[in-house]
């Protein structure tokens, strides 16, 4: 068994992500990695933070990583890469000018708590390999494009995870699922990120052109970890058609429903129905007879042999 | 314009200690920035900039701080760092652009009057509940914006698929969350 995690979900997975949120628990769950939910963790600050002082940024995000300190968890994890953004600011705050953080949040932080997202601890915990011998009902031939978004993987000095111009972890956990994952160059270009409330015009420009992209590539669906990403690219899809004058119609999954779907979760656990464009016209059906474990590998053969 | 003239300009509103204040605040060094473009090629924002992003490195160059602070590019700005990991110089450049937000809203030029908006109604949700509350974020947002017919089309689905809800999450700690808003961020 792992060691437990803190689980900070951030203000849009109790809101516009519980998708994410549901299908982030199950996951962990079902691969026996255990989520501890950081109690009274409070909002990061996000980007309204930082407009006004970096220290308000990683004050408000460092009192969750005294929350995570108090309960004596190494490794908080968060699904929402804007939160994760916060958190590693504050860590990098508090190696800085210790004091001025300290005495901000009233209380002495030891500066042991690392931050990840729930990307990294799914390829780092759990990897390919052994997510490929847990699938039961393998996605084979679906076609997907992974869009990691702007801050998963960069600035690499403070990611320290993956390539920043070209991350391959998604792509990798999505094979082991029996995706078809084509070459998508757009990966990691912007969706118009936080614009979406003031600059919906943007916006639905910059998505535009990623599902547009994603379509080309030949893409059924794109699988995001960011709630942000998802509602540019679903949520405003209609805008970005209006924009492009083309119509996608392309499901916008989050990467823990989609392992949570060729695990075999209920589909409840997952929040698929709370999509705007339904992914179930192309989401493989789960049949009603659930194959045994050995029928399901013996058919997609040993997944190191699938290289 | 012409060139003489813009020269001219250019060097009446010089203020080289402009260079030195942004490289202290943001801890790059902007005067190694050699114009290669390589952020502006790389920032998905560039066709609606009034300046792109090499021209905003360089009018602090030149010292330029009113047309600086006073530029629409700082605000848009999505913080997405494509532009600091193809810097050759490894200058932050987002850092840049997010000290140079900064420093306008502190000298009071907003050239974005809805992204200050938004984010002070963000930030008065968080010292309310200690958590964003999306959907009266919203809702005072739209209100004070005057952009009501803006998306009107999202909510019913929103609501229809149970991504909204009607009742905020208010955490035991809002009052120590509160009095961190209120020691770092001057929101009316
Ligand atoms: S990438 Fe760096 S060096 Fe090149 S123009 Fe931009 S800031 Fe200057
Ligand atoms: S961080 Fe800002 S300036 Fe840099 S590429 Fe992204 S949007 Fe453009």
């Amino acid at each position: 068994m792992n060691d437990p995690v803190a689980y900070y979900p951030g203000c849009s997975l109790e809101g516009l992500a519980v998708e994410y949120d549901l299908s982030t628990r199950s996951v962990c769950h079902a691969l026996g990695l255990s989520l501890v939910e950081l109690e009274d963790w409070n909002c990061c600050g996000s980007t309204p933070a930082s407009l006004y002082d970096p220290m308000l940024s990683a004050t408000l995000a460092g009192r969750n990583l005294l929350l995570a300190q108090r309960a004596r968890l190494k490794t908080v994890m968060t699904p929402c890469p804007g939160c994760l953004k916060a958190l590693k600011g504050a860590i990098k705050a508090h190696a800085l000018h210790s004091e001025a953080f300290e005495e901000a949040l009233g209380h002495p932080y030891e500066g042991t708590v690392r931050a990840v997202s729930v990307l990294q601890l799914l390829y780092e915990k759990v990897g390919p390999n052994t997510l490929a011998h847990a699938v039961r009902w393998p996605l084979d031939g679906l076609s997907v494009v992974p869009y990691y978004g702007c801050l998963l993987t960069r600035p690499e000095r403070s990611a320290q995870f993956d390539d920043p111009e070209n991350p391959v972890s998604m792509d990798l956990l999505l094979e082991a699922l029996g995706c078809v994952v084509p070459h998508f160059p757009f990966k990691t270009e912007c969706c118009g990120a936080t614009s979406g409330i003031t600059r919906a015009d943007v916006v639905a420009r910059l998505s535009g052109r990623l599902l547009d992209m994603a379509r080309r590539s030949g893409a059924q669906a794109i699988v995001v970890a960011c709630p942000l990403c998802q509602q540019n690219l679903d949520l405003r899809q209609a805008q970005a058609e209006k924009a492009m004058r083309s119509r996608f119609g392309l499901p916008v999954l989050y990467l823990t429903q989609i392992i949570g779907w060729a695990l075999g979760l209920p589909e409840q656990d997952l929040g698929l129905g709370k999509l705007v464009v339904s992914p179930f016209g192309v989401l493989p059906v789960r049949n009603r007879r659930e194959p045994s474990h050995s029928e399901c590998v013996e058919n997609r053969g040993s997944p190191l042999s699938r290289g | 314009m012409k060139n003489g003239q813009n020269f001219l300009k250019i060097q009446a509103q010089s203020d080289p200690d402009f260079v030195r204040r942004v490289e202290e605040s943001s801890g790059q060094r902007i005067s190694f920035c050699y114009q290669c473009g390589n952020c502006t090629a790389s920032c998905a924002f560039t066709g609606d900039y009034d300046f792109p992003v090499n021209q905003v490195m360089r009018l602090v160059q030149l010292g330029q701080q009113d047309t600086v602070l006073h530029c629409r590019a700082i605000w848009l700005c999505g913080q997405c760092q494509a532009c600091t990991v193809r810097c050759p110089c490894t200058i932050d450049v987002a850092r840049v652009m997010a000290t140079l937000r900064f420093m306008a809203l502190e000298k009071g030029c907003v050239a974005d009057k809805n992204v200050k908006r938004f984010a002070e109604e963000f930030l008065r949700s968080v010292s309310i509940f200690g958590r964003v509350f999306e959907s009266g974020l919203l809702a005072a947002y739209k209100a004070r914006s005057g952009m009501l017919l803006a998306d009107v089309g999202l909510a019913p689905e929103l609501f229809k698929r149970g991504k909204l809800s009607f009742v905020p999450h208010r955490i035991p700690g809002r009052r120590h969350v509160a009095a961190l808003v209120k020691r770092f961020a001057n929101v009316p």
